[in-house]
């Protein structure tokens, strides 16, 4: 394949979350003097996106969750940083990036180019008149909304009483629990609707999911399980909350605050309109390149070939990935292989780790010590694994006890 | 004793608490922690790590 008619022409990286800043960390170790040009739609400022979700208890404000701003990570890494700027369009015959900055439209050509366009938060369609008051949580600008939100009911001085507001999280999944345990820690009342059987159902064998429903209902939280939001809507109601939700069993509910936490979809959107194969995510092989020519993608957009074409939406498979990529992108073309990826539920009420298999790998959980289940497949080959409460600091022994 | 929070993920490494499931004792200083020793949540390397008083 021939490279990019562009060979003085910078790397273009964009998106600027743990994906795009964490590749441009990795190859500067690599390549210490190529030019680099980092474009963002938001602020570029660095967090770590796993602490959205547990910031609350720990009373940090959106500002405190910024470990460091874009101007001094671009400063340290020598990258031209654009931030506040969406590229509005990738032409990869021509091998260019076009964007308007500073009112100027603007293209720039690439030498080699990084989606690292990250994900989207999925909405399900509702009724009601105020649904536009629904809020999700996936960024640090999501977050500062919702957290003034949450600031601004707490705070509200037309009851006399000291209010505890109430908040329905729309999922039981990782985000959903893990907002729900924060919440509840914060002092908030909360709710939890999912259309599923129990908490967690994608993840976890069903007697851990009862364990941990127990402890968040020792916290308060309530669930309500098999049903779904049908509407939201404003209230007149005399708790003062401003939201009505119609529950899909028939119930009303008041809430101050409702969040979706239903999940994620990749956010393909650049990638699709450039011609570049997209499925569930962009679709990448071995090396995190796109079907188009020096065009990689890695992060939460990413489709992953060498991950059975799963995406992959956490934090270890980003590093992995970042890793394989800067040496690729420094000129050591390298495959990148996924280990074992636990990844950790934030829920203090009961703290979990989880090792799921493979998809497709056929097989069961079966309970062995306390807190400790084994995902074994027909052969009896340990393939995954769950950890509950103090089991959890077993998670290193037993990853090296799985077959991947 | 101090607290140091992992950049990347926000895991948190209490010097009172130690990490005694990676054979770090409770009371261990961040200044003691081996190098080697990464983040069990997302395995960063100790040198991206940084001090926060939580």
């Amino acid at each position: 394949m021939s490279p990019s008619p562009h060979p003085d022409a910078p790397l273009v990286v964009i998106g600027a979350g743990l994906a795009g800043w964490t590749t441009v960390r990795e190859l500067r170790k690599l390549d210490a003097t190529r030019p680099i040009t980092l474009i963002t739609a938001d602020s570029g400022d660095f967090y770590a996106k796993p602490t959205l979700s547990n910031a609350l208890a720990q009373k940090r404000t959106p500002e405190q969750l910024v470990t460091t701003p874009a101007a001094t990570l671009a400063q340290t890494l020598g990258v031209t940083l654009l931030a506040h700027t969406r590229v509005e369009r990738v032409d990869t015959t021509h091998f260019t990036v076009s964007f308007t900055g500073h009112d100027v439209p603007t293209t720039l050509p690439y030498r080699a180019l990084v989606l690292a366009t990250g994900a989207q938060a999925i909405r399900v369609p509702l009724q009601g008149d105020a649904v536009s008051q629904v809020l999700s949580v996936n960024s640090l600008q999501d977050y500062s909304v919702f957290h003034a939100r949450l600031t601004g009911v707490s705070s509200s001085e037309n009851n006399s009483k000291p209010k505890r507001p109430s908040i329905l999280i729309m999922g039981a999944g990782l985000i959903g629990c893990e907002f729900a345990n924060d919440l509840a820690s914060a002092g908030y009342r909360v709710r939890v609707v999912d259309p599923a059987a129990r908490a967690l159902a994608a993840l976890l064998p069903e007697d851990t999911s009862a364990q941990l429903q127990t402890a968040l209902q020792d916290l308060g939280i309530r669930f309500d399980l098999g049903q779904t939001v049908i509407a939201v809507n404003r209230s007149e109601s005399p708790s003062g909350a401003a939201l009505r939700v119609t529950l899909s069993g028939g119930e009303s509910v008041d809430a101050d605050v409702v969040l979706s936490a239903i999940g994620l979809h990749a956010d393909t959107a650049l990638a699709q309109a450039a011609g570049i194969a997209c499925e569930r995510g962009i679709v990448v092989d071995a090396q995190l390149q796109t079907s188009a020519p020096g065009v990689y993608a890695l992060g939460d957009s990413a489709q992953y070939q060498a991950a059975g074409k799963r995406t992959l939406p956490y934090v270890m498979p980003i590093m992995n990935a970042a890793r394989a990529l800067a040496a690729t992108l420094a000129g050591q073309p390298t495959e990148v292989k996924f280990p074992l990826m636990p990844v950790a539920v934030k829920t203090p009420a009961l703290p979990l780790t989880i090792a799921p298999p493979l998809p497709g790998t056929s097989g069961g959980w079966q309970a062995s010590d306390a807190g400790e289940w084994h995902w074994r497949d027909d052969a009896s080959t340990l393939r995954g694994f769950t950890l509950a409460g103090a089991a959890t600091p077993r998670r290193a022994k037993l990853a090296a006890m799985v077959t991947l | 004793m101090k607290s140091f929070i992992c950049i990347v993920c926000g895991f948190v490494y209490d010097e009172a608490a130690g990490r005694p499931e990676d054979g770090i004792a409770a009371g261990t200083r961040w200044a003691d922690v081996p190098d080697s020793w990464a983040c069990p949540d997302c395995g960063v390397a100790k040198a991206d790590f940084e001090t926060v008083e939580i």
